[in-house]
């Protein structure tokens, strides 16, 4: 049984851990892309513009209520028709393929932003005006307020929303083998074709994305932690 | 591009992937939501010999991947087919359709014993004790005060995993089910037409809409005395526990 996951030739060893590697890599990328979506979008829907406010509203409403394979699905297949259609105005010859972690990044990054927007909303929020004008009445500038005042107390507000999404964003990744990208979900699959023992990969895929969701929770609360540190609690 | 071209083709198709996709998430959430009641209570009041092993499911079903439990179900059952055989359940792990139910309920039994958990221990202990005092067995406080009350506190979040629910059963078409995803998969493989997500997209937010609003007025039906509203459709029942 062990032999089965041994690295080197005999095993599934080095495949799984590539995979895992993938996987990791993915959820790392689409983590800031998603997290600048989600100051984009929490931005836009405090805006004081009718518009801007829409189209806040509008990409977190609708990227919420849509399931996530679907979006991949969009993605992968709508930005490739449409990259193409583009490239072969240029040159009719040409064709480009979107590459499946790249339309995984954005995906991912979509979904995690559309949440993270409303987490952040939420926080935003909740910040006491009087701390800004404080901050003003000191003669701090705009930039200084955002980033002494308001970021450090957003993050401690946010950071429990935004750590499940993290949670979610680390499963989530297993969809991308859908669309052919050889994350840590592909390479089990591979493993079970060729060793017809399907319960016991994916068994062991399941337990390693335990695994990943148990560490990062662990540093998720280190992290809660360190940003409240020195606040009063009742 | 021809965007109402392929709905009226394509509409049949399409529709009986909506009936799937309602087939899937409501028949889930529903054995689901007689599940997560007993599980919760075991949650609550069992003892260690039970909380542990229930913990360690609920943990490893909220840190794993939907589509790995749905692939250790569909895929694994294979690993143990003549076992299956024997016992006559082969022919349920054969279907997609069931291996996919039954990783929707597994999964969201699990979330939904934690809503409750956090419901039943919402509800105030005066209340319970007010039961106990007026000689109301146990299995009649959890009837008439615990679980109205825990359900009110848990409404809300339980909507939500629904909705969640009803995203999730679009990974089904991975194993072969022909709900509204794997429709659009194969409308679009078959005309190469982007506006077939268009209508899947505008279908699944019509269905978590729908749901939406008939999930608020059950809502409001079940707390009129936060929401204000008189009680109509489900009356008799409320009346009765708010008078």
């Amino acid at each position: 049984m062990l032999e089965l996951f041994s690295f080197g030739e005999a095993g599934w060893g080095d495949q799984l851990l590539q995979g895992l590697l993938v996987t990791i890599q993915l959820a790392l990328t689409a983590l800031p892309v998603g997290l600048l979506l989600g100051f984009a979008a929490a931005g836009a829907s405090l805006s004081p513009y009718r518009w801007l406010r829409a189209i806040g509203t509008g990409y977190t409403t609708i990227m919420r209520g849509l399931p996530e394979l679907l979006t991949l699905f969009v993605v992968y297949n709508g930005l490739g028709l449409l990259l193409n259609s583009i490239v072969s105005s240029w040159n009719p010859d040409a064709r480009v393929e979107l590459s499946s972690f790249v339309a995984g990044v954005i995906a991912l990054g979509l979904v995690f932003g559309a949440f993270a927007g409303e987490v952040l909303r939420g926080a935003f929020q909740s910040l006491n005006k009087g701390q800004m004008e404080a901050g003003k009445a000191v003669g701090m500038r705009p930039t200084q307020v955002f980033f002494r005042i308001m970021l450090p107390q957003v993050w401690r507000f946010a950071l429990p929303g935004l750590g499940n999404l993290w949670i979610n964003l680390l499963k989530d990744t297993a969809l991308v083998s859908v669309i052919a990208l050889d994350d840590l979900m592909r390479m089990t699959q591979v493993a079970v074709r060729s060793t017809k023992q399907p319960f016991t990969f994916f068994l062991a895929a399941c337990l390693i994305y335990w695994a990943l969701c148990v560490i990062s929770e662990i540093v998720l609360a280190r992290l809660e932690k360190r940003a409240n540190r020195g606040v009063r609690r009742a | 591009m021809d965007v109402f071209g392929v709905f009226a083709q394509f509409w049949p198709e399409l529709l009986s992937g909506v009936g799937i996709t309602i087939k899937l998430a409501g028949l889930g959430a529903i054995i689901a939501g007689f599940l997560a009641p007993l599980l919760a209570l075991v949650r609550v009041n069992g003892g260690p010999a039970a909380q542990v092993p229930l913990r360690f499911y609920i943990s490893f079903m909220r840190g794993t991947p939907l589509l790995a439990q749905m692939f250790l179900i569909y895929y694994g059952s294979g690993q143990f087919r003549p076992f299956l055989q024997d016992i006559g359940l082969w022919n349920f792990f054969r279907e997609p359709f069931n291996c996919a139910l039954l990783a929707f309920v597994m999964n969201s039994t699990a979330y939904q014993t934690e809503i409750l958990r956090g419901g039943i221990m919402g509800v105030p202990h005066g209340e319970i004790e007010a039961g106990k005092a007026v000689g109301m067995s146990y299995v009649m406080s959890l009837r008439r005060v615990v679980f109205p009350h825990a359900y009110r506190i848990a409404w809300p979040a339980l909507g939500n995993e629904i909705i969640l629910l009803i995203k999730a059963s679009a990974l089904a078409s991975v194993v072969t089910v022909f709900d509204l995803m794997g429709q659009t998969r194969a409308i679009f493989q078959k005309t190469f037409d982007f506006s077939v997500y268009i209508w899947a997209a505008v279908l699944y937010l019509c269905l978590t809409a729908a749901f939406v609003w008939i999930w608020r007025r059950f809502e409001h039906r079940l707390s009129p005395h936060i929401h204000g509203k008189r009680p109509s459709l489900l009356g008799a029942m409320t009346k009765r526990e708010t008078a």
